[in-house]
This record gives structure tokens, sequence and C-alpha cells, in this order.
């Protein structure tokens, strides 16, 4: 039966990874702005609870209608994904199932249905529950995507980064043995932090942006000056916190997935006292030759930060695509294989695992076998690279890699030079804020006449719309940092474990492209209302329930 | 705690997910006859706002489900999902184009225009439960496909994938047959009815109630004659029995009434949930100021498709037959995950009794004044 019918061809793989890729760039969009808008909104009605005041309930009503908006995306784009692991990477659903199943019914249980039950409450409950009900129940919507968030990044952090589990050649999977060692690896805890902090940014730059387009109309003053000073807050602590989480990342990016690391950089040779590339010339469509090309024209560097963002030492050894490729002695005097060495090793792993199950099925004494079982357990390790041609096949697009990281650190930067600039603006922080205001008209960023003002109701409308300018670099921020999460541990689903090809369904390309253009007309289409629908919503404005909180 | 006790308490755990998505397709059968049940604008709307309050739960539902069957499952998610390709998409896609069609139908700026995303919200009330109906019809009439774990140690291979659907229709041909179908319609209409006997209960409107005994009928005789075709064609079928000592499947004659003898409990489960499901439709229809028939016919279908899930998985049956290849058949021992993950997930499920508690307490706070068009005007509304 082995291998009959299979109807798949290359185009199948490309098109599953297309297809996956589309609907989780998509999800993408809509998740961060639900997580980030949960905390402006829940800090927004707990002034309300606090105060009694009806303008905090108008306020947090409004952000909630906005959020509303956006969470019904957010849930329609993301049943796709958990479907498509049965869908589309039928192997991988069975080779991992065991171990990456778990954290999906967990999210289901605790997380999706904490939001669905809580997120009715808060738009139909105004009149039903009482205050402190109607708060915990806005809080703990966004908990619940908060927990929804946790357990997905678990399952996503255990493909970087597979802990827990051990191959049984019997059922022919990897099967689970340390649940804790998934649901709390250290990986997952750095991505669960940097993601989640980094939506934060996205639900932050979003409130002022709508904030700012109120100001430059001249109207809905008060709410807009109010939310801004929630989202000044919570968007300087994230964009401070994406940064410290982000080193922290990159440090186990470093140590786990070096190639990645690698490919992050175009550092195609490494060593010790390795610079962080500020700027080079990598040419966004083309794979480099780093075989040959020592490193990217027109680099500059900043002396010794890669060393110490990979291994916190100034000194540190960073690997380079050739070392990866071609094998390197660590500084603690281990030998890393060549990928050609761990190909080989993979090989005898799966011809073993033939041979035992060969045997198994011919009843085959126990001991004849066990042999064959010291060989699989004794290369299992590089079992993933058996089913690798080419040693080239483990170098992920090294500029996709490159460029992305720039433009998500770059745009991280921007951001907290932002969200700071802007604290010292809404907060009025006394000299600070002249001195800000002195320099800018110094360099004639704002008038000679606006240097002493400090009354962000009334800027030039270059300052909103700047601010308004912040939403989509945000976006292409968020979507750089998983481009560099996807793209860099490219050929593997699993890191070392199962190569995309492996990992597929048997299925003819024709079909799963039909699937990928019906999802791309679809969820292009909806994009496109639901932001019809926001701007709509935003023109509208709040709707107070008393004229004095106008 | 034994590795056999631990996979039926997941299949019980699954199939007891998969009732309750059953009871709450209630949103998508209001949906399906959200014009003939409301006949008017208003009264459509308030049909979709008493269904808008729930489809997260259905919705949320289905996929725990998913999730549920990928975590003590995995070969079922990796074999039914991978091969039916196209019978799961087309149920996926009508469940994405609900989701957001409560929340854009009437928002200013859906330059779509309201009908489309009605037009949406039926199209998922059809589709939806007759699809749903017909994949779970395929664990007693079986599916076209093949399991060869071997295939992984073929390195050589361009994809060494386990599994494969025998034809090119990707689970299409599981339509085919007449008995799928029937089963589906059967799904189909039930969820028809719990529609009606839901926005009965919840909406407070005197025409819709008025109307919804009448439509009732309509749905619940088709329900009827398809539910008894199908349980007498169950009963009297061969069934895909487990031999376990060997592990080989087999045919066995009537193995489905044998297996509602053998399991007397499940038998009784089934008959208490007919009756309950009567019951509400009889009494809604009978007494024209009975409006609580949504919680016998609810709870009824619970303990119905519970029953019939269990009959299809438990006393050694194979619950996803392969007419391809008898022996590529997914049993419970043969597709399940490892003890340690089943046991790892059998304290998880102690959190189960927990979410449904916080469920029904909100659901009742909720629901304990009914929808009607002042609320409509004075609060949120889709």
């Amino acid at each position: 039966m082995q291998n009959l019918l299979l109807s798949i061809d290359a185009g199948t793989i490309d098109w599953s990874r297309a297809q996956f890729a589309l609907t989780a760039i998509y999800h993408w969009l809509f998740v961060p702005l639900t997580l980030g808008m949960a905390v402006i909104m829940g800090i927004a009605e707990t002034c309300y609870y606090r105060t009694k005041d009806t303008f905090w309930k108008d306020v947090a009503k409004f952000w909630q209608k906005l959020f509303g908006i956006n969470f019904a995306m957010g849930v329609a784009t993301g049943i796709i994904l958990e479907f498509e692991f049965g869908t589309n990477w039928s192997n991988y659903s069975w080779f991992v199932g065991d171990i990456f199943g778990a954290p999906l019914a967990i999210e289901g249980i605790l997380a999706f249905f904490m939001e669905s039950t809580f997120v009715a409450v808060m738009y139909f409950g105004w009149k039903k529950v009482s205050p402190g009900f109607h708060l915990a129940s806005t809080w703990l919507t966004g908990l619940g995507a908060t927990i929804s968030a946790w357990w997905i990044l678990v399952a996503n952090a255990w493909m970087q980064y597979p802990v827990g589990c051990e191959f049984n050649p019997d059922t022919m999977r990897h099967e689970m043995v340390d649940f804790f060692a998934v649901a709390f690896s250290p990986f997952a805890v750095d991505k669960f932090c940097h993601t989640v902090i980094s939506s934060w940014i996205i639900g932050a730059v979003f409130c002022v942006a709508v904030c700012s387009w109120f100001l430059l109309k001249k109207r809905e003053q008060k709410l807009a000056v109010e939310s801004i000073k929630i989202a000044v807050i919570v968007g300087l602590v994230a964009s401070i916190g994406a940064a410290a989480t982000g080193h922290k990342s990159a440090q186990s990016v470093g140590e786990v997935q070096p190639m990645k690391l690698a490919a992050m950089e175009a550092l195609y040779n490494g060593g010790t006292d390795q610079g962080l590339t500020a700027v080079a010339w990598v040419n966004p469509f083309k794979q480099p030759d780093y075989e040959n090309q020592a490193e990217p024209s027109l680099k500059i560097e900043m002396p010794y930060a890669l060393s110490f963002m990979a291994t916190n030492d100034f000194h540190g050894y960073v690997p380079g695509i050739n070392e990866l490729l071609n094998g390197y002695t660590k500084p603690d005097g281990t030998v890393e294989p060549s990928v050609e060495e761990k190909m080989e090793r993979g090989r005898l792993a799966i011809a073993a695992l033939s041979t035992y199950r060969q045997g198994l099925k011919d009843g085959t004494p126990e001991e004849v076998l066990r042999p064959y079982m010291a060989i699989i357990h004794a290369n299992m390790q590089y079992f993933g690279y058996g089913y690798i041609r080419d040693k080239s096949e483990v170098v992920p697009f090294i500029p996709v890699n490159f460029w992305a990281f720039r433009i998500m650190v770059g745009l991280g930067c921007l951001f907290i030079l932002f969200f700071g600039v802007l604290a010292l603006m809404v907060f009025r922080v006394p000299l600070l804020s002249i001195i800000l205001r002195r320099l800018m008209a110094a360099f004639g960023l704002i008038p000679e006449t606006e240097a002493d003002t400090n009354d962000i109701t009334n800027l030039t409308p270059w300052h909103y719309w700047a601010a308004i300018a912040m939403v989509p670099l945000a976006y292409i921020a968020s979507e750089s940092g998983w481009l560099v999460a996807e793209f860099g541990r490219q050929p593997w689903t699993i890191q070392d474990m199962l190569p995309t090809w492996a990992a597929i369904s048997n299925l003819n390309a024709g079909s799963v492209m039909l699937t990928f253009i019906i999802f791309l007309v679809l969820f292009t289409t909806m994009l496109a209302v639901e932001i019809a629908i926001l701007l709509k919503q935003i023109k509208k404005g709040p709707e107070y329930t008393s004229q004095n909180n106008n | 705690m034994t590795y056999e006790f631990l996979q039926h308490y997941w299949c019980f755990i699954v199939s007891l997910l998969g009732a309750i998505l059953v009871f709450l397709l209630f949103v998508q059968g209001a949906n399906s006859v959200a014009r003939s049940l409301g006949y008017t604008d208003e009264g459509m709307r308030l049909v979709y706002n008493s269904t808008g309050r729930k489809w997260e739960f259905t919705f949320t539902t289905l996929v725990t489900f998913g999730g549920a069957f990928f975590a003590s499952f995995p070969l079922f998610y990796s074999t039914s999902f991978g091969g039916a390709y196209w019978l799961w998409m087309l149920i996926l896609f009508t469940f994405v184009l609900q989701a957001v069609s409560y929340e854009f139908q009437n928002k200013i700026g859906n330059f779509l225009g309201p009908k489309t995303f009605q037009f949406f919200l039926t199209l998922n009330g059809i589709v939806g439960p007759l699809l749903l109906g017909g994949a779970v019809a395929t664990f007693y009439e079986g599916s076209n496909f093949v399991v060869e774990k071997s295939n992984l140690v073929d390195f050589e291979a361009l994809t060494p994938v386990i599994s494969h659907w025998a034809n090119g229709s990707h689970g299409l041909d599981a339509l085919l047959n007449p008995w799928v179908l029937v089963f589906g319609l059967a799904v189909m209409f039930l969820a028809r009815v719990l529609g009606i006997l839901y926005v009965m209960n919840n909406v407070d409107d005197a025409d819709i109630r008025s109307r919804g005994s009448v439509r009732l009928i309509g749905s619940a005789v088709p329900f009827v004659i398809l539910f008894v075709a199908y349980v007498v064609h169950l009963l009297l079928k061969d069934g895909f029995a487990v031999d376990p000592a060997t592990g080989l499947i087999y045919m066995e004659p009537f193995k489905y009434l044998h297996n509602f003898l053998d399991m007397w409990y499940l038998l009784i489960l089934f008959l208490a949930g007919v009756v309950l499901v009567l019951y509400g439709i009889g009494k809604t229809v009978v007494d024209k100021n009975y409006v609580g028939g949504i919680w016998p016919a609810g709870i009824g279908t619970v303990l119905t498709v519970l029953a019939l899930l269990l009959c299809s998985a438990w006393n050694h049956t194979a619950y996803y037959p392969s007419t391809a290849d008898l022996q590529s058949s997914l049993t419970l021992n043969n597709s399940c995950s490892s003890e340690f993950t089943l046991r790892t997930m059998f304290y998880v499920s102690f959190l189960v009794p927990f979410v449904l508690a916080y469920i029904v307490y909100c659901w009742r706070k909720i629901d304990a004044k009914k929808l009607n068009q002042e609320e409509l005007k004075n609060d949120h509304a889709y």
C-alpha cells in the first residue's frame, strides 16, 4: 500500500505554505488590535467604575464598539488556522499531534469560552448586570484573548524549540513525556511576553491615531485627550517592554535556532566579537551567494553588539551560515556536525526505523530488533535531516529575514521615541517638555510661535497626521516580527524534526490553489468592509449619555 | 486508570462536545428560517439579534470540538481533515462568513449591504448543519481513505504522507451516499426545529411566537421522517467491528443494534433523548402558550447525539471506518494519543464543569429579560 494514491507535487507544498501564511498574516491583523484595545477599554471602564462619571462609560463604550468590529474578524480568521493543521498538514498532525493538540484543546476550553461568554456580557450586559460584574467581564474578555495567545504561542514555540517529547517507533510519532516542559518552555515564555506586549503597541497606536483625527477635526476633544493619556502610558510601557523582551527572544533564537539568527543578520561567516549589522545591501529578491561572499556589501555595523545580543557577552561566539552548514567547534569544545553529516545520520535513523517496523510486522524477536532501536535513538535528534536532499535546503531565504528584522527593530525604536515624546506633551512634564519643543522649533519641525505651547488640542495638523501614519507602521512592524519568526525556521515545520514537504496532506496543487484564492478574496473583501465600517464608526464618534460629557 | 479507560473517557468527552455542538446548531437553524419566522424587517432583526447573542458559543464549541479531537485522536484529525479536504473546507467557509455577518450586517459603512450578510447567515444555516451531519454520518457509513504509517520512512519520496483519500474528490464523494445525505438533512431539519424553539423562547414577540408554532411543524415532520429512516437503516446495517485481541477490523451484521443491546445504558440514553425531543416539539405545537420547548428538545438532542456517537466507537467498533481498505479504519486504540497525553488532558478536563458553570450563569443573566423591539432600540444591537 506504500505510497499508492499520492497526488502530491511540489506545487502542493508551495500552495499549502502560501495558504497558511496568508491566513496567519490576515489573522494577525486583527489579534494584536484585540489584545491592545482590551487593555485600553479595560482601563477606561475601570475609570468609570471608580469615578462613576458617565463620561468614562461613554469612552469605554466607544472603544468597545471599535473592539467588537475588529474582534469578529479575529474570530473568523482564527478558526481556519486551527483546522488547517489537519486539512493541509495532515502528516504533521499525526507526527506531533500527541504534543501539539493539547495546547489547542486547552486554548479552546480555557480561553475561547471565556472570551465568547464575557464578550457577550460586555456588549449586552450594561443594563443587566452590576457595574462590578460588567467591569470584570470586560477584563475577562481581554484575559481570555491573552490566555488564548499563551496557548497558541506555547504551540508555536514548541515547533521552534521542541521539548518534553520522545519518539515512539511503534506509533511512528513523537509523544509528550513532560507537559510542563511544553507548557512553560522558556522559548514560549519569551515569545508570549514579546508578542503580547508588542500587541499592546498596536492598540495604543490605533487609539492615539483615532484621537488625533478627532483633534484634527476639533471634535470629541475631551475624549481624545483622556484616551491619549491612557494610550500613551500603555504604548510607552509596551514599546520599552517589547525592546526588552525582544532582546531576550533574540538570545533564545541564538541558542536554539542559530540558522535563523544568521539569516536575520545575513551573517555568512561567524566568529567571536561579532558586530550587529545596522545597514547593508542584501538584494530583497535573491538569495545571496553566502558560500563565496565574505559579508553583504555596504555593511555598517555596531561593534560587538551581535555577540552581546546573542550571548550576553561582547566577545561571544556567533556561528554564521557557512559554519552551520559545514560544522564548527563551539567555545566549550563540543563539535556541531555539518549538515551533510546530520543528513547521513537522519537517514540512518529512518532506515533503521523502516527495518524495525518491518520486523515488527514479520514477528521478528525483540532481541533482533533491539540494535535497530539503538540506531534510531542514537540518531533521532537528526531525524528530520533524513528528508533533506541538499544542504542548501536548510538555509532560509535570507533577504526576507534580514529586512523584516531591520524593519521590526527600526520601527520598534520609532515607537519608543513616539510614545516618549507624546508622554512629554500629554503629561506636560515642565522642563523636559519645554526643552523638547524648543529643540523641535530649533530644527524647524514646529513654528517658533508654538515652541512654548503645551496644549495637544491645538497643534499644527502635521502632528496629528504623523500620529495617524503610525497605524500602518505598527502593523508592518508586527507582521515583520512574524515573518522573521516563521521564514527564519524554514524549511522546518518543527525544528530539525520535520521539514515542510514531509508534513503536508495528500492534496493536488489545484485544490489548495483554489482554496488559497477563495481565502484571499474572502478575507480581503471582509477586511475592506471592516475598514469601511471602522472609519464610519470613528466618523460617527461616541454616543454621549450627557451633553456635559462632550 | 488504564490506557483503555482513558481512550473511552476521551471518546466520551469528544462525543459530549459533538452533542452539545449539535444542540447549539439552533443558531444556524434559526438563521436558516429567519425570513419566514421574522417575516418583517423588524422581526428578522429580532431573530438575528436573538441568535447573535449565542453564535459565539456554537463557534467556540466547534473549535473546542476540533481541538479536543486533535489532542485525543490525532490520527482522525490527520486522516479526516487532510483527506476529506473539500467537505471540511466548505463547512469552514460558511462558518467564517457567519462569524462576521452579525457584526457587519447593519453597521454604517457596510458597502456590501445587510442583505449580503443575511444571505451568508442563511447559507451557513443550511450548509453548516447539512455538511456537519454528513460528516458525522461517515462514522457509520465509512469513507474512502487509506492509512499507511510506514510511508514516513520513505525519505526518497517527494512527500512521505501517511494518509490518503482514495479518490480525487477529497471528501465530496461522501455526499453521493444517499444515507449520508439522509442523516445530513435530518441534522439540518433538527437544527431548524431547535432554532424555532429557541427563538420562541428567547424573543418576546407574539407574532414570532405564533408563526413559530406553525413553522415548527414544517421542519419537525421532515426531521422525524428522515431521522427514523436513518435509525432503522443504522440498526439493520452491517457495522465495522474490531477484534480486541488482534486489532483486525471486520464487518459484523447488525453491529450497531448489537452495540445498543450490549450497552443498554446507551439505549436508555438514546430513547430518553428521542422522547424529550418529541415532547418538546409536541407540547409546543399543541399548547400555544408553551415556549419552553427548547429545553426538553435541547437536552434530548444532547442525549440522543451522545448515545449515537458513543455507539459508533465503544464496544469494539471502528468509529471512522474506511471503505477503501478495511484495515485502515480508525479505532479508539489505533488513533488515540499516548497514555501520558490522555492522562494529562484528563486532569485538564476537570475544568470543564467550571467553564460550563460560568457559561450558564452568564447566559441566565443575559437572558433574564426576553429580547424585544424596545431593547433593540435602546441597547447594543446587531
